[in-house]
């Protein structure tokens, strides 16, 4: 047998392995493994999941939120995809070699443009595989904290390897006269210059050589793409297309049959939430970002995600393996990821939000957080603010009929909407109800609806919880209690509109409540007060000419999109608003969120309050610290205590800035 | 039949509760409404010397090996016997481990009228309870004929229950003490005190305002600046924040300090009872209402932490 | 074993209580009955010594508004039977609680009968004393600990002072329990909802609710307070300073 005959033995036979190699771990990882997932649905809306491939995948909107590594990862992407035909043309050039050692695909191997566009891709492959390792070797960000180093470079080092390996070949066979496109190669004619000295002998040996490394390569990384984080390159089409595409604010329902058990293992999350696992990419924006790992806690969503994977296929060949394997008996929400880490997540969507991949985190916390609710796991203060809002609808413990206590006094007097129609009806919320620190912030947001001469009413004491938070802690049945008194309650008034206080509040009457297709208009009361400014209603006697700075509540903003609304609010009030760095989409959860603000904290860490008044405490010359939540006005407070800047800035609710601006 | 205020003495291990001295004062009380004479009822082993202090008119001393320390099935026996044979006016137990083990029952036994969180009488005679966690006064007549009565602290000071001369005592016969169903086995001693409470001079007591575990460092500070020592409310140990031997309250320590500065601590009666003999102090809390601003001289209407840390630093510049 | 708890219903002190026109009893018109929460912890150790012992635990409760959610959340959180007994319990006190309960609870053949130590509202004595009498039963109260062991259980009793004392009794016994060994666990409201469809509810009569045994209350008010602290006002910094003033005045530094 000859050499080229033998080479096509060797690359048929490579291809045949790697294939099946990668076939077989695929099968196991996805169709073994994923079926024994819960049903997830989703196959609904295929042109707007397809949209999305094309701008999540395709121009790879998200990854641009951290510009520079994006920008490598988009080359990187795009560059890996137009020679993905250089190594379609590798193989058959090797399968061809028995009869044509000179075998050139059709088109692929044959159009010019298409090899100068391969011949500048894989030269910015290269730039951005070599700033890829730059980062990871040398000025490893926290984001990267426990992802695998090793497959990280060893991925990065295959498409080097890949790239020059061409770059050389296609030099070398510019050289001896062999590519009929060598016009279209810049970058590989200056390559195969570096070789030019040599013997034509040796120059061809050399080609040879890099043929094979590259098609070996190609071949390794084949096998390797079903494991860790390599996996993405061929999970995350069908991730992002089934990708949740509801609003960002409705927590998917329970799995189980009796909707509100939650998951106590591996097999009782959806199959796509398995395939969110698969996905991870470990590239820890997520990790970055979200403001508990950041306090120091436990819980990062990337190593969450990283566990839930390595359980998932752990789990997975246990089952299939059907030993008894200590693996089996591992318990998910307890041993996989602790109870602490699982109650440390504030729920704020910042780790959804940045995930390039679309992969779920928040979701799979409260449905562990369900399971843990189910088997009585909760702490202390938790356990008693869970009780009060059962008994009491609010977690303050305190009796119903306390709840519009703030209203005593009020000239004139807060109307009852369930006495008489109103056109606005007022959700006040527990904090702003109960919290005596937030009295005169509630007394004074009545009084400026009333100066602007709104038709409003409130529930009284038929108002409870809105369940918002309830619902994130994983108490369904709590939640769906709380949601059928305010819905009972509210179906018995006559009113157009529902404005809230509370961004939890205003989240979930909005996206989770079962209004049945009558669902009111709902607004918070920052795009109440915008729209009366707009309409005329609202007219401040005076310009504040003030600098403040504005924090944007997770639940108003990243899960609602109102970021324009208190922005021009305060505007009107003749504010000058100074942004923090993290605004926006961007904002630093204060850390109540998810029921955290009822949970005990974890001493010695630095809460995420205090690290977002250090956001404003950079800021020079701004002394006001702006919120539109009653529970940001609580935690910034106190934090603004805790870390001495009380001489510096003070926290003031949105109303109080427009009522002094009134 | 007869008009005597009985008090049934509380001790263990050799050491007279308060609450006997203070029943004892409460039986001074209602002893002159009835006519009647105030009775000690000491049940014990070689236990006399007990009664030395007893301001009592008289003491019954009931001598028996099973009455050494107390268990209920033997009290139950013993004050039955004794109750049923003499008929005073009424019989007052401590509303404590010991009393309320046994008053009930001889209610039920020996079907006479039972009063329970009885905290005072009036110069008439009615009894005065409290109820609803100290938000409620109940008053009525001394039932008849033996009122069974549980005594609350709060309404006398056990001084009033001591005295420098020792009371006649004469032994009673103890029924027949056999076939007990409750026996003691052995004590548990409290983990080891690092300090003792009930002895210190300044109390930094804080309550569930205190929030978590954290924030003890801040009354251990502030403790250290003025050379005090930190004690809690039941939620602050049963959270585990301070060691049980921290206790103030029914089931901890009573305590007398000259200061008591309370943080935080809304003013249970179960906490209440157990520091009205310090002689002053000072609450910290943000309600106005809070009950500790009744039984306080002085109160600071205020968040304890805007409080602690400054107030640390003034002592710390003063010292 | 065979463990029942007896649960007493009280007004939760969370709503402000007012005097009714008598002037000699709370108006208990809108009140909202709570379980006693030294109960809450009876249940929790009853349940605790089932899942350690085996046997099964028995809840009965007197049929008050709001009995029915206290039982299927004992239901929930692992009660096999739940004996809600019928009868004017509004007005009833201790000794008739207690005497109406005994005869129900006499036909159970109860190894170890538990209930909280006392309850707010208590006026003539605690329901488990007077219990225990009624069925003959030893009682012992302030209980932090329970286990059992042939035909007896060992128990640790709180005094005062932090001080524990071992106690033996014979079984049966009625304890009255001032803490469990753990706290009372959380229950989900899913799972009272799934007890609510697969337990059932036993309604008993109430045989004698008589008044006998407890005072005649003739008044009831709500305590003033005789003193009030002198209050001291200011900011932190000049509080702090007085406070400074007042411990040396009072020879503490």
């Amino acid at each position: 047998m000859n050499y080229e005959a033998l080479k096509s033995v060797i690359v048929l036979l490579a291809l045949l392995t790697a294939t099946g190699v990668f076939v077989w771990r695929a099968y196991r990882l996805l169709w073994v493994n994923l079926r024994r997932g819960q049903p997830s649905g989703r196959f609904d809306r295929w042109g707007e999941r397809i949209k999305g491939v094309l701008v999540y995948v395709g121009a790879q909107l998200r990854l641009f939120r951290f510009l520079v590594p994006g920008t490598a990862h988009f080359f990187v992407f795009w560059g890996f995809l137009f020679l993905s035909l250089t190594i379609l043309q590798a193989i058959a050039e090797g399968l061809a070699a028995f009869a044509n050692s000179h075998y050139v695909l059709p088109i692929i191997g044959e159009w010019g443009p298409l090899a100068l566009i391969q011949d500048l891709l894989a030269t910015a492959v290269v730039i951005a595989v070599a700033y890829g390792l730059y980062l990871r070797l040398v000025v490893d960000p926290e984001r990267y904290r426990g992802s695998h180093k090793g497959a990280g470079v060893k991925v990065l080092g295959f498409i080097m390897t890949i790239m020059l390996s061409l770059l050389v070949m296609n030099g070398l066979r510019i050289n001896l006269n062999e590519d009929l496109l060598a016009a279209w190669r810049p970058v590989s004619t200056l390559t195969g210059r570096l070789f030019a000295s040599l013997s034509p002998a040796a120059q061809g040996l050399i080609e040879e050589i890099a043929y094979w490394i590259h098609l070996g390569v190609v071949m390794l990384f084949l096998t390797e793409l079903p494991t860790g984080k390599h996996f993405h390159i061929f999970t995350s089409i069908p991730n992002v297309l089934l990708r949740n595409l509801e609003p960002r604010g409705r927590l998917p329902a329970p799995q189980s049959a009796d909707g509100t058990a939650g998951v106590g293992v591996m097999e009782g999350f959806r199959w796509k939430q398995m395939l969110d696992f698969y996905t991870c990419s470990e590239c820890g924006r997520c990790q970055e970002m979200c403001p508990t790992c950041r306090s120091g806690s436990p819980l990062s969503p990337k190593l969450l995600i990283m566990d839930l994977r390595r359980n998932l296929e752990e789990r997975g060949a246990a089952l299939s393996a059907s030993s008894k394997n200590g693996i089996l008996s591992k318990s998910l929400a307890g041993d996989v990821i602790t109870d602490e880490t699982l109650w440390a997540c504030t729920t704020c969507y910042t780790c959804d939000q940045e995930c390039p991949l679309f992969i779920e985190h928040v979701n799979p916390i409260v449905e562990m957080r369900r399971y843990l609710i189910v088997e009585g796991r909760v702490d202390k203060k938790l356990q008693d603010a869970l009780a009060n809002l059962g008994r009491y609808g609010n977690s303050f413990g305190q009796s119903e009929r306390m709840r519009a206590k703030w209203t005593q006094g009020l000239q004139p007097a807060i109307r009852d909407a369930r006495k008489e129609p109103v056109e606005y009806l007022w959700f006040v919320g527990d904090y702003a109800s109960y919290n005596q620190t937030l009295t005169d912030v509630t007394r004074k947001t009545a009084e400026v609806f009333q100066r602007a001469g709104l038709n409003f009413g409130i529930l009284f004491d038929a108002e409870r919880n809105s369940g918002n938070d309830v619902r994130r802690v994983g108490e369904e049945g709590l939640y769906e209690m709380l949601a059928e008194k305010n819905l009972q309650a509210l179906s018995k008034c006559k009113y157009e509109t529902i404005v809230t206080t509370d961004p939890h509040t205003y989240n979930t009457l909005k996206n989770e409540y079962a209004w049945n297709g009558n669902r009111p208009r709902i607004l918070h009361y920052t795009e109440l007060l915008d729209e009366l400014i707009v309409s005329g209603k609202l007219k401040f006697s005076k310009k504040l000419d003030t600098r403040i700075t504005y924090h944007d509540p997770c639940y108003l903003g990243r899960y609602n999109g109102v970021y324009d609304a208190p922005r021009r609010v305060l505007h009107a009030a003749g504010c000058e608003l100074i942004e923090m760095q993290r605004h926006g989409d961007r904002a630093f959860c204060c850390g109540a969120g998810g029921g955290r603000i009822w949970m005990e904290e974890t001493p010695g860490r630095e809460r995420p309050a205090e690290i977002r008044i250090r956001d404003a405490a950079a800021l020079t010359n701004v002394p006001n610290f702006v919120v539109s939540c009653p529970k940001d006005v609580t935690m910034f407070r106190d934090a603004v205590k805790t870390t001495g800047n009380e001489s510096r800035f003070q926290v003031k609710d949105l109303i109080e800035v427009v009522y002094e601006a009134m | 039949m007869s008009q005597d205020i009985y008090v049934v003495i509380e001790h263990l291990r050799g050491q007279v509760a308060d609450i006997s001295y203070t029943m004892l004062a409460a039986a001074r009380e209602l002893s002159q409404a009835t006519s009647g004479k105030v009775v000690a009822v000491l049940l014990g082993h070689n236990a006399k010397e007990l009664a030395k202090d007893f301001a009592a008119n008289q003491v019954l001393y009931l001598n028996h090996a099973a009455l050494t320390e107390f268990t209920s099935d033997a009290y139950q026996k013993t004050l039955a016997d004794l109750i049923s044979k003499d008929q005073p006016r009424a019989v007052l137990f401590g509303n404590t481990s010991i009393g309320a083990d046994v008053a009930s029952v001889l209610s039920m036994r020996l079907s006479l009228p039972i009063v329970s969180s009885c905290r005072s009488f009036t110069s008439d005679g009615k009894f005065v309870a409290q109820i609803c966690g100290g938000k409620i006064m109940a008053e009525g007549g001394l039932p008849s004929p033996t009122a069974l009565v549980t005594m609350v602290p709060g309404g006398y000071q056990p001084d009033q229950g001591r005295s420098v001369e020792s009371p006649p005592v004469t032994e009673s016969a103890v029924p027949a003490l056999d076939a007990l169903r409750v026996t003691l086995s052995r004590y548990i001693e409290p983990e080891s005190a690092d300090v003792d409470i009930s002895k210190e001079p300044l109390l930094i007591a804080v309550g569930r305002g205190i929030q978590n575990k954290d924030n003890i460092e801040l009354a251990d500070a502030l403790a250290q600046a003025i050379g005090g020592v930190v004690c809690g409310s039941r939620p602050v140990i049963d959270q585990g924040w301070l060691s049980t031997s921290r206790l103030v309250g029914k089931s901890g320590k009573q305590v007398k300090p000259k200061i008591y500065f309370a943080l935080g601590i809304s003013g249970a009666p179960e906490h209440v009872e157990a520091i009205t003999q310090s002689d002053t102090i000072i609450a910290v809390n943000t309600d106005p209402k809070a009950p500790i601003f009744d039984i306080a001289k002085y109160g600071i209407q205020m968040d304890l932490f805007e409080l602690v840390e400054v107030l640390t630093e003034h002592l710390k510049a003063k010292v | 074993m065979n463990i029942v708890v007896l649960i007493k219903l009280v007004p939760d002190l969370v709503e402000e209580l007012t005097i009714d026109s008598s002037g000699a009893g709370l108006d208990l018109t809108f009140a909202r009955w709570i379980i006693n929460e030294f109960d809450d912890h009876a249940l929790e150790q009853g349940i605790l010594l089932k899942e350690k012992n085996g046997g099964t635990v028995t809840a009965i409760a007197p049929d008050l508004e709001g009995v029915d959610d206290v039982l299927f959340t004992a239901a929930a959180r692992g009660a096999d039977r739940l004996i809600k007994v019928k009868g004017d319990f509004m007005a009833a006190n201790n000794h008739a609680l207690a005497r109406s309960f005994s005869a129900i609870i006499q036909k159970f053949q109860a190894d170890l009968i538990l209930t909280g130590v006392q309850a707010h509202n208590d006026l003539d004595g605690s329901a488990g004393p007077l219990l225990a009498e009624c069925l003959q039963l030893p009682y012992v109260g302030y209980i932090a600990g329970v286990s059992v062991n042939d035909g007896k259980s060992m128990l640790r009793k709180e005094y005062p002072g932090g001080l524990l004392a071992e106690m033996e009794v014979t079984l049966p016994a009625v304890l009255g329990i001032q803490a469990a060994e753990q706290p009372p666990r959380y229950v989900a409201v899913s799972k009272v909802r799934q007890a609510m469809k697969t337990s059932s509810l036993e309604e008993m009569d109430a045989s004698d609710l008589g008044p006998l045994g407890a005072p005649t209350v003739g008044r009831m008010f709500q305590p003033e307070a005789t003193t009030h602290a002198e209050m001291i006002e200011g900011s932190p910094e000049e509080v702090s300073a007085k406070l400074v003033g007042l411990f040396k005045e009072l020879g503490v530094m």
